[in-house]
């Protein structure tokens, strides 16, 4: 019955009684064992992953000296390891295959979106198109790597590295930095076209009733307004996480020389044609996959990759929108969990 | 008044040309960028016509026997490089089943064990996950996804095969097979298990976002008819997200059959059919899997019996990621009637 | 062309919609504050004595609901009898739709959410009763038709087959006479009786809405709680689902939330007007419709506010 004698009311309740969640003591065995379960899972994964990369971080900065990233690798002398050389080489490495890699993925996915979204006739010219993206994006980097060898094998385009007996070498940073584009171009493209579609159509409507053309209104109006900016630059910070973390492409088209030797005597280009390694190729060919020399380095390599990894993984969470989280990612968020910064290969 | 035509607003005598150059613009602008997308067809159609006529010298030598098994990869690859044929056969002669064979054995696993542990991990993300956890369990799985795989590789090779071989198989293990193979610890059991952690974070972020898709008023009419949450989440909202996590889980399988790298430092160091009429050692067994094996056996040559041979696994691969991309697409069309996007 | 407007067409005259009866003026009851203005009573206006066989199922006594510290409802007292419709009027946010959800502890699901007060069935407070056993007991009618996307004979069965000892891997022809029955109930075997294993979100609005009622009614309620069940749909599907509801009476106690106020006035026994938290009148339809005793429930009625 109500606390109160009649005609008064009361002008705060007595106590307030926050519920609780559902607790499920009450439940069947067989639901508090698959919730058991599920808890399990979810925590064991956080476990299991942060124990990784706490354990990678700590060898490799046991490792990681400063003097490493001035030195040339030099080829490792038995029990030398320690002291025989640094990873400038990879780390310039690293930086030219994914200069090249974004300068060409990186107009061609934004052409290639806008064109798809604002343009897109004849229409069975568009979907196939975009299915061709799509179909990229699922080639697995071996196979790409593969593509790349018959193409720049051929005799004609071995001005593109070394010209050998009969079939040019196709091995240099610059047929690897092509073809790596491949693998950011899908994710340039869907992060470009996400964000053309998620435009107001004001934007658009506004340009054109001041009797914009079509070019004119994407060059001035579109491209450069902040939503736009932010997913192009999404697509492309995945872009480079996805071609800084591969290495199949690379141990087909570039070798597996630790230093990076130029072809010819031309400054840069030389540098562009000729071979070298970058850091996935270093840490490949120095764990006991390769040729087995130097574990630590190694390791300290990896501590590099990681760190870029994270770096770029919060680059992309800063652009999605902050919090993010598998319940709240835009679209583009999604697509960079789904190949991750780090990707396929 | 009748409706005219629509006259663009211009300024004077030069509104016309202005209207011209304008479209004239245009039009450039569509055909530059139109040409970029048949360049990326030319370049697709390109690079699929050049590798099936490299390919094509290793299958027409060997025909369909080319996926059947006899011989060891092995041989075969060494009569490639020096050039003698092994007796009976000429120098293209292959045999892929071994490596069919790896590439069955750990995607597949990987696939199922990953589908389970996902979908526990997604409902635990979108429903029991406390605030704080959830704050943590989310940048881990990015985290996850964006490990390299050469990262997942060499904390296998120098962490996991080690504690395997020696903790996992005894010697007697050893001894038992060694007429055949060497076990030490890159085998089966290192690579799918490593496999798994590559793949879950694909499928648990399609999973994720598919079951927080589901619409509210479904899980709250579950919920008032007397439903416990497990329950509402299993009967409902996985239900509604099975195309969903049927697309995740086509997409993680083309990512393990694509994955080379990890797969070359961990899976073992011969292409060896793993045999599991030998009980347990079957999991400590070495295998090679397809994209491995390129990986491995490319010495740098790009003509020749083993190149040739390479071009014709590419092919195979290609073929694989081709039909799951296919799939992929056919398994997300029922999504549309919910609208609930992947 | 004819010249359709020569003139100027002026706008309609604004007219006032007056209920048309004698303003009922009932002698003010003494205020305790004694300054001429209403202040609600917390206590039910006009108890009256409870039909024959009119039991009490639900005892709601002084509840205080609150969202993080905004109080919803403040200390409301009803009783939900069974044989009778309740129906909860009032403006938006007037906190009818808080205390409906509160009578199934639905309320517990939002974070924040703090209550007062108890609320018993049956004489047991429903927050010692085992929360989804309760919400067996106590079923919800929400406002949009939520039917899961599963086939017709699947929505009325989930319930069947989710009550523990349940038959839950039931073959169809064990579920199949309880799930007719309750589709029976809720006036729409006639129209989808022959084939049930139809989509479920193939059926129009009206029926989607009840195949709600029936799949609510298949677990054998003893109370069910409409909010607002038939805002969303067309005067025809309204009309049906009304004489539903009064068909229901008899053997569950239902308690509807609307903001129609004819629509409380044809379906109600009991009326009971909620504004702003407070329950300012609680009595027979009859009553509040006709004799509204406070100021605040003649001029909702009258459409003042609303």
């Amino acid at each position: 019955m109500a606390s109160v004698a009649a005609g008064e009311r009361p002008t705060r309740p007595p106590a307030i009684v926050r519920p609780r969640r559902e607790g499920t003591a009450t439940w069947p065995l067989a639901d508090r064992i698959c919730h058991a379960l599920c808890w399990a899972v979810g925590v064991g994964l956080c476990v299991i992953t942060i124990a990784i990369v706490v354990f990678m971080l700590v060898k490799g900065i046991t490792y990681l000296r400063p003097k490493l990233f001035i030195e040339h690798p030099a080829p490792a002398g038995p029990g030398a390891q320690a002291k025989s050389g640094g990873f400038l080489d990879p780390i310039v490495g690293t930086f030219i295959v994914t200069a090249i890699g974004i300068a060409i993925a990186a107009p061609a996915g934004i052409g290639l979106a806008t064109w798809l979204n604002e343009y897109g006739r004849p229409r069975w010219l568009a979907r196939t198109v975009e299915s061709a993206i799509e179909m990229i994006a699922g080639v697995p980097s071996i196979v790409l790597a593969i593509f790349g060898l018959v193409i720049f094998s051929r005799p004609f385009l071995a001005f593109l590295s070394q010209p050998g007996a009969t079939v040019a070498l196709s091995q240099s940073f610059i047929i690897a930095g092509i073809m790596m584009s491949l693998l950011a171009l899908p994710l340039v493209f869907t992060a470009t076209r996400e964000s053309l579609t998620q435009l107001p159509p004001r934007l658009r409507e506004a340009s054109y009733a001041l009797g914009k053309t079509r070019a004119t209104t994407i060059r001035r109006v579109l491209l450069p307004s902040p939503q736009m900016r932010t997913g192009m630059a999404t697509g492309v910070v995945l872009g480079m996480g996805r071609i800084i973390g591969d290495t199949a492409i690379l141990t087909i088209l570039l070798g597996s020389t630790l230093k990076n030797e130029a072809v010819g005597h031309v400054p840069v280009w030389g540098t562009l044609r000729g071979t070298g390694s970058t850091l996935t190729s270093y840490i490949y060919n120095n764990s006991p996959a390769g040729e087995g020399g130097a574990p630590q380095k190694a390791y300290a390599a990896a501590f590099l990759l990681l760190m870029s990894v994270l770096v770029l993984n919060a680059a992309v969470t800063r652009l999605t929108g902050g919090q993010g989280g598998a319940t709240r990612l835009t679209r583009i968020g999604r697509r960079a969990l789904l190949t991750g910064v780090g990707g396929n290969g | 008044m009748a409706v005219g035509v629509l006259h663009r607003p211009g300024r004077g005598a030069t509104a016309g040309i202005d209207q011209q150059r304008a479209v004239k613009a245009d039009r450039r602008a569509e055909l530059t960028l139109g040409a970029l997308g048949v360049g990326v067809l030319a370049l697709i159609g390109l690079m699929l016509v050049t590798v099936l006529i490299n390919a094509w010298p290793s299958f027409s030598a060997n025909g369909l026997s080319w996926f059947g098994s006899g011989g060891e990869v092995v041989t075969q690859f060494r009569a490639m490089q020096s050039g003698t044929p092994l007796p009976g056969h000429s120098v293209l002669y292959f045999r892929a089943w071994p490596l069919i064979w790896g590439t069955l054995i750990t995607t597949v696993p990987a696939a199922l064990i990953a589908l389970v542990v996902s979908t526990l991990a997604a409902i635990f993300l979108i429903e029991f996950a406390p605030a704080s956890v959830r704050r943590v369990l989310e940048p881990v799985v990015r985290l996850l996804a964006g490990i390299p795989s050469v990262v997942y590789g060499l904390f296998g090779i120098l962490v996991l095969v080690p504690y395997v071989n020696e903790h996992l198989i005894s010697n007697a293990r050893k001894a038992s097979v060694e007429h055949v193979v060497q076990l030490n610890g890159a085998d089966l059991f290192t690579a799918t298990l490593v496999l798994t952690l590559m793949i879950l974070p694909i499928m648990i972020a399609i999973s994720a976002g598919a079951l927080s898709a589901v619409p509210p008023a479904w899980r709250e009419g579950s919920a008032a008819l007397g439903v416990n949450r497990w329950r509402t989440m299993w009967r409902v909202s996985v239900r509604t997200a099975r195309p969903a996590i049927a697309a995740g889980l086509v997409l993680a399988t083309a990512r393990a059959l694509g994955e080379a790298i990890m797969l070359s430092m961990l899976s073992g160091g011969r292409p060896f059919a793993a045999n599991p009429l030998d009980g347990l050692t079957f999991f400590f067994e070495p295998v090679q899997p397809l994209a491995a094996t390129i990986v491995k056996e490319f010495g740098g040559q790009s003509g020749g019996p083993v190149a040739s041979t390479i071009y014709a696994i590419a092919a195979v691969l290609l073929f694989s990621a081709a039909l799951l991309s296919l799939a992929a697409w056919a398994v997300k069309q029922p999504l549309k009637r919910y609208g609930i996007g992947a | 062309m004819d010249d359709l407007d020569t003139e100027p067409m002026l706008p309609p005259p604004i007219r006032r919609i007056e209920v048309d009866r004698e303003p009922h003026v009932a002698p003010a009851r003494p205020a305790p504050n004694g300054n001429g203005v209403a202040v609600a009573a917390p206590r039910p206006r006009n108890v009256r004595p409870p039909a024959l066989g009119a039991r009490e199922r639900m005892s709601i006594d002084g509840v205080w609901l609150a969202y993080g510290e905004n109080w919803v409802v403040r200390d409301v007292s009803l009783p939900v009898r069974q044989g009778e419709v309740l129906a909860l009027i009032g403006a938006s946010g007037s906190g009818k739709t808080t205390l409906l959800r509160s009578l199934n502890r639905l309320t517990e699901i939002t974070a924040g959410a703090g209550r007062a007060g108890s609320i018993t069935l049956d004489g047991q407070d429903i927050h010692e009763i085992e929360v989804n056993a309760l919400r067996r007991r106590v079923t919800m009618v929400f406002q949009q038709p939520n039917p899961f996307p599963m086939s017709i004979f699947e929505n009325v069965a989930y319930a069947l087959r989710e009550k523990p000892g349940g038959r839950r891997r039931g073959r169809r022809s064990q579920l199949e006479p309880a799930v007719r029955e309750a589709l029976r109930r809720a006036g729409l075997h006639d129209e989808v009786g022959e084939d049930l294993d139809r989509s479920a979100l193939a059926l129009s609005g009206g029926q989607q809405q009840r195949l709600c009622i029936a799949r609510a009614l298949a677990a054998e309620p003893e109370v069910l709680l409409l909010d607002e069940p038939c805002s969303a749909l067309d005067p025809i599907s309204t009309a049906v689902i009304e004489d539903l509801v009064i068909g229901l009476r008899e053997s569950v106690a239902v308690v509807i939330v609307t903001h129609n106020l004819q629509q409380a006035f044809r379906v109600a026994d009991h009326v009971a007007f909620m504004h702003l938290g407070e329950l300012v009148e609680y009595g027979t339809s009859e009553e509040v419709f006709d004799h509204p005793i406070q100021r605040r429930t003649r001029d909702y009625i009258s459409g003042a506010f609303g």
